[in-house]
C-alpha cells in the first residue's frame, strides 16, 4: 500500500487497488503467499475520514466498500501482514483480516473509531475479541487505546515482533517459509485455523479431520513422508 | 530567558538546563523545552548529544512550588517527565549526562535515563524523594535498578543517602569524575568522540541493551541478528570494512 502522505489511508480506490492485486495474486499457482504491508510510518492509519464523512450511509451501504474486504479472508494463498507504524481502525481491521501479523517494534495497533463518535465497521468488534479476548478488545475499543508490538504479541494479536529495520525483510521471510511448504497442506490447514474461529469445537474438529485425509492423499504427503524417512529435504510440487 | 538552551558544535547538541537560580528544577515550561531540545536532537546530523545544567546546580528535581496535593500528579507525570524520559531513550545516538552540581529526585531519574554520566568533582547525587514522603519517579527506579541491582538500589533511595561525585564513581553511576571548571570541556571532548563513531551501529547497539532488559536469551539472539543484518547495510559498515583491510583510520559518516 502506497498512499505516505496519507499514511495509507484506506480510501475505496485503495482498498479496490489491495483487493485487485491479492486476487489477482490468488488466481497464480505459482504464488504460494501474499505479503501485504504498508510503508516504515504506517501500515494503514485507517478508514479514509474525507470519504466517510461526504458518504451518506446509504451510500456507503450500497457501495458495499466493506464487503469487497471478504475477498482477502477468502483467499487461498496464504497473506502475511507486515507492520510497521501505525496501523489503526481499518488498517487493524485489515491486518487481521491476514492470516498472520509479523510487526515491527514500532507498530501501534488500535480501533480508535470511538473517538470519532463511531466504532469498528470492517469486522474489529468481533475480529479483534478473537484475537485479544473481551477484556483487552474492550479496554481498546472503548477508550481508543493504542496497543505497542510488544503488547500486541503478548495479547496475541501478532505472531512475532521484529527489529524495525527488519519488519519486511522478516516477513518476507516468514512468507517464503511458509511458500516452501507443500501447497495443498498449507491452504487446508490456513482453512481448518480459520474454522477455529468461526465453527463450534465439534465442527472444526470434524473439517480439520477431513482436511487431513485430503492432505494425505496428495502427492506432497507421500513425498514428505518418504523424504523425512529417506532424511532427506521434500520437494513439495503442490498436487 | 529559555528554560533551556540547546547549542550545536559540529555534530554535537548540547543542552542544557537553564533555571540557575532554581537548580534547574523542572518545572512544565522546562519540561517543554526539553521536549523540543529532545525533538531537535533526531536531526541526523546530531551524532551526539550532552545534557547540563546552567550555574551551580545539574538539576534539582521537581519544582515543589508547581507539584503538590492538589492536582492530578499522575497525569502531570504522564504529560512532562514520560515523554522526555522516553525520548532519550529512543533517540539513536548517544546521550552524555555532564553533571555540573547537584543532581536530585527527577534530576537524578533524568541523569540516569541518559546512556553515560560524568561528574564535575563537586557534584552530589541525592534520592530525594522518600525525604519528603515520595516515591522514586521519572524512570528512577527503573534506571537506578539497571545501575545498581536491586538491592544497592533500594538501600540508596530509601536512606536518601547524599552521595559526592567520588563515591558516585565508586558505585559505577558515573564513569568519569573531572575538577569542576574542567567539566564542559571534557564533556565536549567526548561527545566528540562518539559523535566520530558509526552512529547507526551506535544507536542499534543502544536499542539491544535496553531490549537486553526485558528479553529470554533467544530473543536477544533474534534480536541481535536482525539488527546486525541491518548493521551491514549501513555506509560505516562498508567504510570500516574498507579502512581495516587497508590499515587506515577510518572515516565513519554516521550513515
Amino acid at each position: 500500500m502506497n498512499r505516505p502522505k496519507q499514511l495509507n489511508a484506506l480510501s475505496g480506490e485503495l482498498m479496490a487497488a489491495v483487493v485487485g492485486a491479492v486476487t489477482e495474486l490468488d488466481g497464480d499457482p505459482e504464488i504460494r503467499a501474499i505479503v501485504l504491508g504498508g510503508g516504515e510510518r504506517a501500515f494503514a492509519a485507517g478508514a479514509d475520514i474525507a470519504e466517510l464523512a461526504a458518504g451518506t450511509p446509504i451510500s456507503l451501504y450500497e457501495s458495499r466498500r466493506i464487503d469487497q474486504w471478504d475477498t482477502i479472508r477468502d483467499l487461498r494463498t496464504t497473506v502475511v501482514a507486515a507492520v510497521s507504524g501505525f496501523c489503526l481502525g481499518g488498517g487493524c481491521e485489515l491486518a487481521m483480516l491476514c492470516d498472520l501479523v509479523v510487526a515491527s517494534e514500532t507498530a501501534k495497533f488500535g480501533q480508535p473509531e470511538i473517538n470519532l463518535g463511531v466504532l469498528p465497521g470492517a469486522g474489529g468488534t468481533q475480529r479483534l475479541t478473537r484475537a485479544v479476548g473481551k477484556a483487552v478488545a474492550m479496554d481498546m475499543i472503548l477508550t481508543g487505546r493504542m496497543l505497542s508490538a510488544r503488547e500486541a504479541l503478548a495479547a496475541g494479536l501478532v505472531a512475532r515482533v521484529v527489529a524495525k529495520e527488519a519488519w519486511l525483510t522478516e516477513a518476507k521471510r516468514v512468507a517464503a517459509e511458509i511458500a516452501a511448504k507443500g501447497p495443498i497442506a498449507v491452504r487446508l490447514a490456513k482453512e481448518a485455523v480459520d474454522k477455529a474461529f468461526e465453527a463450534p469445537l465439534a465442527v472444526g474438529i470434524e473439517f480439520e479431520r477431513r482436511a487431513f485425509y485430503l492432505a494425505r492423499a496428495s502427492e506432497d504427503a507421500g513425498e514428505g513422508l518418504n523424504a523425512f524417512v529417506e532424511k532427506r529435504p521434500p520437494d513439495f510440487k503442490g498436487r | 530567558m529559555a528554560e533551556v538552551e540547546s547549542t550545536r558544535a559540529g555534530a554535537v547538541q548540547t543542552i542544557t538546563l537553564n533555571r540557575p537560580d532554581k537548580m534547574n528544577a523542572f518545572t512544565r515550561a522546562l519540561h517543554g523545552a526539553l521536549r523540543e531540545a529532545l525533538k531537535e536532537a533526531r536531526d541526523p546530523e546530531v551524532r551526539a548529544v550532552v545534557i547540563t545544567g546552567a550555574g551551580r546546580g545539574f538539576c534539582a528535581g521537581q519544582d515543589l512550588t508547581e507539584f503538590g496535593e492538589s492536582g492530578d500528579v499522575g497525569a502531570a507525570l504522564r504529560e512532562t517527565y514520560h515523554p522526555n524520559v522516553l525520548a532519550i531513550r529512543a533517540l539513536e545516538k548517544p546521550v552524555i549526562a555532564a553533571v555540573n552540581g547537584a543532581c536530585a529526585g527527577a534530576g537524578l531519574s533524568l541523569a540516569c535515563a541518559c546512556d553515560i554520566r560524568i561528574a564535575a568533582d563537586n557534584a552530589s547525587f541525592v534520592p530525594g524523594f522518600i525525604g519528603i514522603g515520595l516515591v522514586p519517579d521519572a524512570g528512577g527506579t527503573y534506571f537506578i535498578h539497571r545501575l545498581l541491582g536491586a538491592s544497592r538500589a533500594f538501600e540508596w533511595m530509601s536512606s536518601n543517602r547524599r552521595l559526592t561525585a567520588a563515591e558516585a564513581h565508586a558505585w559505577g553511576i558515573v564513569s568519569e569524575v573531572v575538577e569542576g571548571d574542567a567539566l564542559p570541556a571534557r564533556a565536549a571532548e567526548l561527545a566528540s568522540f562518539y559523535a566520530g563513531l558509526p552512529t547507526r551501529a551506535l544507536g542499534m547497539t543502544k536499542r539491544l541493551f535496553d531490549h537486553a532488559d526485558t528479553a529470554t536469551l533467544e530473543e536477544q539472539l533474534e534480536h541481535e541478528a536482525q539488527l546486525q543484518a541491518a548493521a551491514t547495510q549501513t555506509d560505516d559498515f562498508r567504510e570500516g570494512v574498507a579502512a581495516f583491510l587497508e590499515k587506515r583510520e577510518a572515516r565513519f559518516s554516521g550513515r
